[in-house]
């Protein structure tokens, strides 16, 4: 009986794995069976492969690369607002694709602030549209990740390796070759891999500024499969191609991502004795401003645009944003019904395998997953009848992994420092869980369930496939507004749809912490 | 009282081998070299630890396949021994019930205990505002009312200052000597053996020997304990 005494939670665990296992192998074979023996992909598929590696390089690339000096400017100094800056740096995250989308056109768009000032200065504008817009964007979204997570490299340096540098008087360029480059040499590549997922499975931003037949994603290219051409076997190669590209780079991912970290980068601001030369000092402070311009323009832009919208809103918009709520919390529940019991059997156990299982999520189109559930109840029921469920599905396989990657790690010290004297107490099932997990774990389930509310909140994806009058989410809505360029209101929209993913996720986020203590 | 029939603990390439009994009410001190496998052995007692092979006897059973908290004894490790996030109270309590549902009788007995380790006043107290000789007899007070035969104690107060790690043996001893309680310390101080030890269970070189009368030992120690000693 070489049993494990902490194995905890392992049926309610390998059944929310299965079941979402299940969920995505349902739906991919519902999609294979509708694929034709003839179907193939044609040149402009090839040309959505292409384009979607190259943008995801470059923008991971390129967001890497930029937060390098930023988070180290933030490492070396000390200024007011410094953390509700990096506080800020997490916005991005949770921040719905499409506002941002909104924000970078108020500032890069065709009459953005931008180009007005250029055209001002005589100079030709620059087009927000196309490959440099998709990569403009992603780089909005994974920049100040990047930063956050980088900045967490910087903190896990020992003091003491400050205070030797301090004594040897290393000069700031000896002191980043000796101290700073080999932690940036573990840390990098598994942002750069973080970020190249992310950037990989992209629809929104490809959907508002890519398109045509050079700026076409993969997923992009499976909604106007699925969408206008109805071309089924089409849609399922492309999703299979998909599947393949985004799980093997997200499977080598995990073991490169540098677990997530509630407030990463907020605490322990130690003194540093290099840098304090006047060149250093400046170079660190343009460094910060243009950072943080970079972050809070566009997101300026919003909140300006969207005051100002806000009278000019159709009542659908209110509508909508009770239909997203309702999807956002519906996610948040069924979130937590899976991401617990899986992270408990995950934790329990002694290799960390099975955490693949929730990167499936990362990786299954979520356009896939819609389809294949669109061909599975299509001969049952009026799958538009089921849009909001399956929206809300697919919003959980995607917040999954980063909830497992949030709630493992605190639950495996949870069971190391504790495990051995609940089992002494007779504490097994769900007194385990009342007595030691749902306490200890307070603030990390909190963090996740909003995590999970505001991705689902802003989620622009399978709900664009399933669009009926009927049911439309917050995103949804403004998209439409602003197909039919009635910017102003979709600004008001933009501004709602903000207050509500960042609302949920401050709720459940605090509530988490609220009257923690120890 | 609990017969350990040819017990083996195997661990990755390490092994531990006892075949002895111990009896009911008696101290027993377990000394023995750095990674030796005192901890281990207590372990594998409490359940922690799967036999390769051999029995455990309590009392004519064979507990050998219980589960840790069905066994008939119960453990202070050397940290971690208080739920940071339940009060005092509740830390006692889940001695008496692992769902935190007290009865009154059960309160009135989990106030008691906590009396007579002199921490009456800290039952609503969490475990983080308490010193660290606090921390120790707020778990004691949970090994009283779980009344358990065989208490384990891991170096369970290596941690604290030598005055007050003899104050903490002496309650110990006393609520043994009260509950009728046999008691298996792990120490590294030759000491302890001789404040509180009847009897000394040596462990070394993959086996722990039978045990011994302490004071006869420590008296006139074989070579191997002579030379663990210094």
């Amino acid at each position: 009986m070489a049993q494990s005494a902490l194995a905890i939670s392992r049926k309610t665990g390998t059944g929310a794995a299965l079941l979402v296992a299940a969920l995505i192998a349902l739906a991919l074979g519902a999609v294979i069976s509708r694929a034709q023996g003839g179907a193939q992909l044609g040149p402009s598929d090839f040309a959505a492969v292409r384009f979607t590696v190259l943008q995801a390089a470059c923008s991971s690339l390129l967001s890497v690369l930029l937060a390098v000096p930023v988070a180290r400017a933030l490492a070396r100094r000390r200024f007011a607002g410094r953390a509700a800056l990096v506080t800020l740096l997490g916005a991005p995250f949770i921040l719905p694709a499409i506002v941002a989308v909104l924000g970078l056109l108020t500032v890069f768009g065709r009459n953005g602030w931008v180009n007005t000032g250029l055209e001002a200065l005589g100079v030709p504008g620059v087009s927000i549209y196309g490959f440099h817009g998709v990569v403009l964007a992603h780089v909005f979204f994974n920049m100040p990740l990047a930063t956050r997570l980088l900045l967490q490299g910087w903190h896990q340096i020992p003091s003491e390796r400050f205070r030797l540098c301090a004594q040897l008087c290393l000069t700031p360029r000896a002191m980043f070759r000796a101290v700073e480059l080999p932690m940036l040499r573990q840390i990098v590549p598994g942002a750069l891999a973080l970020v190249f997922v992310i950037c990989l499975t992209s629809f929104a931003v490809a959907l508002t500024l890519g398109g045509g037949p050079r700026a076409t994603t993969i997923e992009l290219a499976i909604f106007q499969a699925f969408r206008f051409d109805f071309d089924l076997g089409r849609a399922a190669l492309l999703s299979v191609v998909q599947l393949v590209m985004a799980g093997s780079t997200a499977l080598l991912a995990l073991w490169l991502v540098p677990s997530l970290q509630i407030g990463g980068g907020l605490d322990r601001m130690m003194p540093r004795w290099d840098a304090r030369g006047g060149l250093q000092r400046a170079g660190d402070a343009a460094v910060i401003m243009l950072g943080a311009a970079f972050l809070l323009v566009p997101l300026g832009a919003v909140v300006w645009r969207g005051v100002l919208g806000l009278p000019q809103m159709p009542p659908e918009v209110y509508r909508a944003a009770g239909t997203s709520v309702m999807v956002a919390v519906g996610s948040i529940v069924v979130l937590l019904m899976l991401a617990l019991p899986m992270a408990g059997w995950i934790a329990g156990r002694k290799g960390g395998s099975m955490e693949t299982v929730g990167l499936l999520g990362l990786s299954a189109s979520p356009l896939m997953i819609g389809t294949g559930w669109f061909i599975v109840i299509n001969p049952y029921a009026d799958p538009f009848a089921f849009a909001l469920v399956v929206t809300m599905a697919v919003n959980v396989m995607m917040a999954l992994p980063f909830a497992l990657r949030i709630l493992v790690p605190p639950m495996r010290d949870a069971l190391g420092q504790y495990g051995r004297l609940s089992v002494m107490l007779g504490l097994t099932g769900w007194r385990l869980w009342r007595v030691l997990l749902l306490p200890r774990l307070r603030a990390q389930i909190g963090f996740a369930a909003g995590l999970t509310g505001a991705l689902s909140m802003g989620d622009l994806g399978v709900i664009a496939l399933f669009a009926d009058p009927d049911r439309v989410t917050l995103p949804l809505q403004m998209e439409r507004l602003m197909g039919a360029y009635r910017m102003d209101a979709a600004a008001g929209a933009a501004l709602v749809l903000l207050a509500l993913s960042l609302g949920i996720f401050w709720i459940c986020d605090k509530g988490g912490r609220w009257r923690a203590e120890a | 009282m609990l017969k350990l029939d040819d017990m083996l603990i195997v661990q990755d390439d390490f092994e531990l081998r006892a075949d002895f009994t111990l009896e009911a009410g008696r101290k027993y001190a377990v000394i023995g070299p750095s990674g030796a496998g005192k901890s281990t052995l207590l372990s594998a007692l409490c359940g922690f630890i799967p036999l390769a092979s051999g029995r455990m006897i309590w009392e004519g059973r064979d507990i050998t396949n219980l589960a840790p908290g069905a066994r008939p004894m119960t453990m202070l490790f050397q940290d971690n021994n208080l739920f940071p996030h339940l009060n005092v109270m509740q830390n006692v309590g889940l001695g008496l019930r692992p769902d935190l549902r007290l009865r009154q009788a059960e309160r009135a007995q989990v106030e008691d205990a906590l009396g007579r380790v002199n921490l009456a006043q800290y039952a609503q107290t969490k475990p983080g505002n308490l010193s660290g000789g606090q921390q120790s007899r707020v778990a004691l007070a949970r090994v009283l009312v779980q009344a358990r035969p065989l208490v384990l104690l891991d170096e369970p107060f290596a941690a604290l200052g030598p005055a007050l790690r003899n104050e903490m043996l002496d309650l110990v001893q006393d609520m043994v000597t009260q509950t009728g309680a046999a008691m298996v310390m792990v120490t590294h101080a030759p000491d302890d053996v001789r404040r509180i030890a009847d009897e000394v269970i040596f462990v070394e070189g993959g086996h722990a020997h039978a045990p011994r009368a302490a004071a006869a030992l420590m008296e006139d120690p074989p070579p191997e304990l002579r030379a663990y000693l210094g």
